[in-house]
């Protein structure tokens, strides 16, 4: 599915310093049922979000009003456990389009890249800067710059470089998504497939 | 030059490398079920192309499925809907679909390898992070997100960096009442969450060599839970005959050639690892976790430990401990247990079973546990009547439902309540994963039926009968 072109994204950021996020709490298994792309960023941390009766609850941070932006920053290993793309779909559809942390799982880093959210990796010094930043001042802001692949702490004009192959570069430079590519060379993987037993 | 078991497999399926950029793997086998695919056929709908080969994949209804009264229209109308659109999906692009009531239905990756679907060599691939478990036969096979289940159906390929390779050996001998589920959950708890990340695993030597096949899909299960893209182990006798007459599985004189490709399968000599690890089986005992990850286990008879010696931040331990109501340094033996789920696709199998009915024989439910004995699969579920195990449980107090995914994800009704402690089989113990709230142990089928006996964490050597030398 297409989506939007991610070039350089200055924004204040959301911070998560909670390591080993897993996406069951990014979005629980019993909002997975629908059969279209729709409406999961209701959802999103929909358990530390919300209590049981629905109503917000109050210390978790996407219900504090004062930390906002299209970046959320999370404590290492973001992204563990389940498969489901719906997790990165959520963090979409809630409005963010990039996610920040000193460690990321591999699927859920992944399906970041397919859907249009930007996984940055950070050394654990400077996202220990980051969540200290945010907390002096909730309006800090980050640039994020993908074609230069740098990430800088605006305040502080601390700045780091981050790794992404060049090949999911340019489809995020340019909202093309992996099927485009494999469409155009259907002829090569039937050649290769005329050879490959069941 | 020599090469690993992973490298034969994944080399002989890149259909072309991209210059800094991923490789486009050719993927032999698809399995999809109800949850992770809707989005994907709606993909191919909206772009107007068909699946390539419908004939490579294969759908199961399971994780979003009741495990009762499965003859009836089920009840959740937004699941109800979601199955209702892979059998159409399935149906209308040509794909063999066995949903609830259909005697092949089952968990994906029980199914998968019961059928002859999974074979040594190929890569298979579902939108499901436990389709490592295939990696028991020799299979490169690993989880993939909807995207991804999207690009396989329309062109049968993937785009993925090649990951490292990392070996985990255990030699020596395992002690007793030490199941396959005793060893991963090990290997997880030195490793941590994330300590395979980036990595593809061969596990080898003796202790895996001796595992059955239901014993190495185990193991391979839970390779992503310490962080690892898939975990694999070479093929051989035991993984020959495993397949050997399955229905999808190759025959007449596609077996001997198969054969013949599947006995290259193994790392070479001096083929070289990444990273390789190795620890001893004889220091491994009965495991169990007490936090909201799979890393967060220790022995059985051991406490739980104390946030200073844990690697990583203390805030979130301290945090997971909470949400479990437990506290450093206290002893798991004896702690409270209310639900006892036996099943998934990491515990769902015959012997599983057979592991239970082993411990629970002649004794009768602890009254305070409520019990939910899930099949994998109906054969499962036929071996377990025909082998009398059904019997033994039955007259333990114990029924058995129908086969699904169940309370290991929770999708449907078999939720654990807020606040109550649940010992499962299954394989991930996060917060409210098997219901808002619900507080997970993770063990093996004999530490569950030692809890589903006596009511609490039980070391379940006192339950077993001494082995006659």
């Amino acid at each position: 599915m297409a989506y939007d072109k991610f070039t350089v994204l200055k924004s204040t950021a959301v911070p998560l310093p909670i390591e080993n996020v897993d996406t069951d709490q990014i979005i629980p298994a019993r909002f997975l049922k629908a059969t279209e792309r729709k409406g999961f960023g209701d959802n999103l941390f929909r358990d530390w979000r919300y209590n049981p009766d629905n109503s917000p609850k109050e210390h978790f941070v996407l219900n504090n009003p004062i930390y906002q932006g299209k970046i959320l920053v999370g404590g290492k290993n973001f992204g563990s456990g389940s498969s489901r793309e719906h997790a990165a779909w959520a963090v979409y559809d809630y409005g963010f389009r990039c996610v920040v942390s000193s460690f990321f799982a591999d699927i859920f880093r992944n399906n970041c890249l397919n859907v249009g959210v930007l996984p940055v990796q950070v050394s654990a010094a400077f996202l220990q800067r980051i969540f200290e930043a945010i907390e002096k001042d909730p309006g800090a802001e980050l640039e994020v710059n993908l074609p230069e692949q740098t990430i800088t702490l605006l305040p502080t004009g601390d700045k780091e470089s981050f790794d992404i192959n060049g090949y999911k570069k340019q489809n995020m430079l340019n909202g093309f998504d992996d099927i485009d590519y494999l469409l155009n060379m259907k002829e090569e993987i039937k050649s290769f497939a005329g050879d490959t037993p069941l | 030059m020599s090469k690993t078991l992973f490298d034969k497999v994944w080399d002989s399926h890149v259909v072309r490398k991209i210059d800094n950029g991923p490789d486009v793997l050719f993927i032999d086998r698809h399995l999809v079920h109800e949850v992770t695919s809707p989005v994907a056929f709606l993909g191919l709908k909206n772009r107007g192309i068909p699946v390539l080969y419908p004939e490579r994949t294969f759908a199961t209804a399971d994780h979003n499925t009741p495990t009762r009264n499965q003859h009836l229209p089920v009840q959740d109308p937004l699941s109800a809907n979601q199955l209702r659109a892979l059998e159409n999906n399935a149906s209308e692009h040509g794909i063999p679909y066995w949903g609830l009531g259909h005697e092949k239905n089952g968990i994906v990756h029980v199914i998968g390898p019961e059928n002859g679907i999974t074979v040594p060599g190929a890569t298979i691939v579902c939108g499901d992070s436990h389709t490592s478990t295939h990696g028991a036969f020799g299979a490169i096979a690993f989880g993939i997100g909807t995207s991804e289940v999207e690009m396989v159906l329309a062109t049968q390929c993937i785009m993925q960096p090649k990951p490292k390779r990392m070996r985990i050996n255990i030699n020596g001998s395992l002690n007793e009442a030490v199941t396959p589920k005793d060893v991963a959950l090990y290997i997880i708890s030195r490793l941590t969450t994330s300590g395979a990340t980036g990595y593809f695993v061969e596990y080898a030597g003796e202790v895996f060599r001796n595992m059955s096949m239901e014993g190495r899909m185990t193991v391979c299960n839970l390779s992503i839970e310490m962080g690892a893209r898939g975990g694999m182990m070479s093929p051989d006798e035991k993984t020959f005959e495993y397949v050997r007459g399955r229905e999808f599985a190759p025959s007449g004189a596609d077996w001997d050639s198969a054969m013949a490709y599947w006995k290259t399968l193994y790392s070479d000599a001096d083929a070289v690892f990444d990273k390789e690890i190795n620890f001893n089986g004889a220091d491994i005992e009965p495991m169990i976790t007490y936090g909201t990850n799979p890393g967060m286990g220790v022995g059985i008879s051991r406490s739980i430990p104390k946030a200073e010696s844990m690697e990583g931040g203390v805030a979130t331990y301290r945090k997971s401990l909470e949400y479990m109501n437990f506290a450093e340094g206290e002893a798991m033996i004896g702690k409270q247990v209310d639900f006892v789920f036996l099943g998934s696709c990491t515990n769902g199998r015959i012997e599983d079973f057979r592991a239970f009915a082993k411990i629970v024989k002649g004794r009768k439910k602890a009254d305070n546990v409520t019990a939910w004995l899930v099949p994998g699969s109906h054969k499962v579920e036929a071996a377990i009547r025909e082998e009398g195990i059904l019997d033994v449980l039955r007259e333990a107090g114990f029924e058995l439902r129908e086969p699904g995914c169940s309370a290991c994800l929770a999708m449907n009704d078999d939720k654990i309540p807020a606040g109550k402690y649940a010992v499962s089989t299954s394989n991930r113990n996060f917060e409210g994963r098997q219901g808002p709230g619900a507080r997970t142990l993770l063990a093996s089928p004999l530490v569950a039926a030692a809890a589903a006996v006596t009511g609490k964490v039980t070391d379940p050597r006192e339950l077993l009968e001494p082995e006659l030398a």
